[in-house]
């Protein structure tokens, strides 16, 4: 039995108050515009030099304005409760905190592992650059990386909470390699610390895990290694608990449909940016997982009318039935304005819930029909 | 046996260029320039923005001078579109969306050739003030003809190969107002990403040929992630340049193939140091691997080996691009005195 044969299916995030037969769960890909005051905190914990923490200042820390570990502290859980309630009341199903509490998406878990250096930041494109690690020896699990920030939205929250994770593939490739024999060595090992945070977060109560890996956009072929660390990733997690694998910005014919092998619940997709011209990719063989579809372009600042995001909900009904879709938008928020970022959630919550009538009323036409893995 | 083997042949210790900015000067350009795809390099800078760059170059020159290089680079500092850079600040190209670049976590802006590609001496200005500054022997890089072109997006010529042959008349010009050169290096890295279709790989070793001819210096093509295939390393063996690059760090075995099989240049550059990677090559191993080659060529005698990083430097932390540059000069100068 592969998990998607157990019920970890969207239905039970459900809202009891929701009001139609049918049910497009709408979530976010998880990062979000952090609110220009958190920016502001950062920097005068880090004194200015975003580089270096407090601790690393020297004797210029004297000067700088009082903002301890505590108001630091502080200043993160008041960034996370905002921009949870700020999903809530943009009528998402299952919310996130933005990440308000993480820098980037692989600095942020390469400093909570053992075995992973900083040598200072590398170019991304233009003056935009990241603090790309060198993993030095044998990656080992130190702390804890993600229980604090789930504990905390969690509680605030009134949603169910989803946690997305940086995937080991990821975390390897956008890491400079000087221990491991090849990368894919370094990602297993990674997929078993993974694997261990997972556990200490359904501990928790998590019961949605989104592993995101933008790097297998960047080399297709290596789709066998994401799945073999997937393998590592869901060892032991109860069937019960969702997982998710957000791909984006890639060549999907490349790795379609070998992913439909991968041991995961959905797979949360951005098609909106390239207005749909791969859709097809996914229509032979049947998608027999969920789909979480992105219906809204992450790296365009115009928002989307309801009308127009409909209309991409209703691509993705030519790939799976309203059974398996989920909405989304294309990838993280956190490079558009934040008043942007809100308004399209909005519409797409709002498309959403249309959709669900008109397929309630029999309006909408749907071509895909429901496919399992053992067809 | 590698005495023997190197003694014949000359060490050159160099690199392909396109640098990492110093921290400081990420810092101060990304205040001074913002970080947006309209804020990027367009050949009419500011003058705080030149002059961060111009101290960033001093910078860069000294880094190498100190680390002992045979060749002494500009650095490409301002190529913020990395080999799209000659295309992407001229005046008839449009700067469109971010794309990748190659398979990398980096992307440059698309340059969309719009009208006839006229003489622009951008390049020829960075090296103008290289001439200024460096004491020693200097060198020119540019992307080569063939992955200019496969990095921009033609709406002016005809075809694709009107496209190249435009590309590679447009690099002569450039490189023909280049100031004295010891050696010139062109980038074709495109090469084996995206080899040419039957078509344009009989125009190759014209395009290329095109460019060699316009400067008076030794002129090295440096292909690199990965290998040739076999037709695109032949075609490119009737170019008339003094020396073929080989990316051994990738790819070892077919590039040894190629150089046995099908012969090479009569000097050869081995790209031996990952450009790529923060974990710093031994020297002494860095020597080996250069005896190695040389060892195992054993159909080819080089007169000249550069010595060099497989690919650009821009993928590193500042210093560790310093310690990539010390390895290099290192092994070179223990290939030296072994010899």
């Amino acid at each position: 039995m592969s998990r998607r044969d157990y019920d970890n299916g969207k239905d039970q995030f459900k809202p009891a108050d929701h009001d139609n037969e049918h049910f497009l769960m709408t979530t976010v890909v998880g990062s979000y515009p952090k609110p220009k005051w958190l920016d502001r905190a950062r920097e005068l914990y880090q004194g200015g030099d975003t580089t270096k923490p407090r601790e690393h200042q020297g004797e210029h820390a004297e000067e700088l304005p009082d903002f301890d570990d505590d108001a630091w502290e502080e200043a993160k859980d008041d960034g996370s409760r905002l921009i949870t309630k700020e999903h809530e009341r943009a009528g998402l199903d299952v919310v996130v905190d933005g990440e308000m509490r993480r820098n980037e998406m692989v600095e942020f878990f390469a400093h909570r592992i053992d075995g992973y250096e900083f040598n200072g930041p590398v170019k991304v494109w233009g003056h935009n650059y990241f603090d790309k690690p060198s993993v030095v020896s044998e990656v080992e699990y130190d702390e804890t990386w993600l229980v604090e920030e789930y504990e905390f939205t969690a509680d605030v929250a009134d949603r169910p909470v989803k946690v997305p994770i940086t995937g080991p593939y990821t975390l390897a490739n956008w890491s400079f390699n000087e221990a491991y024999e090849d990368q894919e060595s370094l990602a297993l090992d990674l997929a078993d610390l993974v694997n261990e945070e997972i556990g200490k977060l359904v501990e928790a109560g998590a019961r949605y895990i989104q592993i995101d890996e933008p790097a297998l956009a960047t080399t297709p072929d290596d789709h066998a290694i994401v799945g073999e660390a997937l393998e590592h990733i869901v060892d032991d997690v109860p069937e019960d608990v969702r997982v998710g694998l957000h791909v984006c910005y890639g060549d999907y014919s490349r790795i379609y449909p070998e992913i439909l092998e991968y041991p995961v619940d959905e797979f949360d997709l951005e098609l909106c940016n390239g207005d749909y011209d791969q859709l097809d990719v996914f229509k032979d063989p049947a998608f027999t997982a969920d789909l979480a579809l992105g219906v809204v372009d992450a790296h365009v600042a115009e928002v989307e009318t309801v009308e127009e995001i409909k209309a991409n909900i209703r691509k993705g009904l030519e790939v799976v039935p309203p059974e398996q879709l989920v909405v989304s938008p294309d990838c993280g928020l956190k490079l558009l304005p934040r008043e942007v970022a809100y308004e399209k959630m909005q519409n797409l919550v709002k498309a959403a819930r249309e959709v669900e009538a008109e397929l309630d009323a029999g309006e909408i036409q749907v071509d895909a029909a429901p496919a399992s893995a053992d067809d | 046996m590698s005495y023997a083997v190197l003694r014949m042949t000359e060490l050159v210790a160099t690199t392909p260029g396109l640098f990492p900015l110093p921290d400081w000067a990420k810092a101060e350009l990304s205040d001074r320039k913002g970080h947006q795809k309209e804020d990027l390099v367009d050949g009419d800078e500011a003058d705080a923005v030149r002059d961060a760059y111009a101290t960033a170059r001093g910078e860069v020159i000294d880094a190498q001078e100190d680390a002992g290089l045979d060749r002494v680079v500009e650095g490409q500092l301002r190529w913020d579109d990395m080999l799209a850079h000659p295309l992407t600040v001229h005046d008839a190209v449009e700067t469109r969306g971010i794309v990748r670049y190659y398979d990398n976590n980096n992307f440059y802006r698309e340059p969309v050739v719009q009208d006839e590609l006229d003489f622009s001496g951008d390049v020829a200005a960075e090296l103008d003030a290289l001439a200024e500054l460096a004491d020693g022997p200097t060198q020119a890089v540019l992307p080569g003809p063939y992955s200019l072109t496969d990095l921009a997006t033609n709406e002016h010529y005809e075809g694709d190969r009107e496209f190249l042959a435009a590309i590679a008349e447009f690099l002569a010009g450039e490189a023909d107002a280049f100031p004295g050169v010891e050696t010139l290096y062109l980038l074709e890295p495109s090469l084996v990403e995206n080899a040419p279709t039957d078509d344009l790989a009989t125009d190759l070793a014209d395009a290329v040929t095109t460019v060699a001819d316009a400067v008076d210096a030794d002129v090295v093509v440096q292909p690199y992630w990965g290998a040739l295939d076999e037709k695109t390393h032949a075609h490119l063996l009737d170019a008339d340049v003094d020396a073929l690059g080989y990316d051994f760090v990738s790819n070892h075995e077919e590039n040894l193939y190629n150089i046995n099989e099908y012969g090479t240049t009569s000097d050869v550059s081995l790209g031996l140091l990952d450009g790529q990677n923060t974990l710093v090559e031994d020297p002494e191993t860095v020597r080996e691997r250069v005896s190695w080659v040389h060892e195992q060529a054993v159909s080819a005698a080089f007169d000249t080996t550069y010595v060099t990083t497989n690919t650009e430097l821009f993928y590193l932390p500042y210093a560790k691009y310093e310690a990539k540059l010390e390895a290099l000069s290192e092994a070179v100068s223990l290939a030296e005195v072994e010899a």
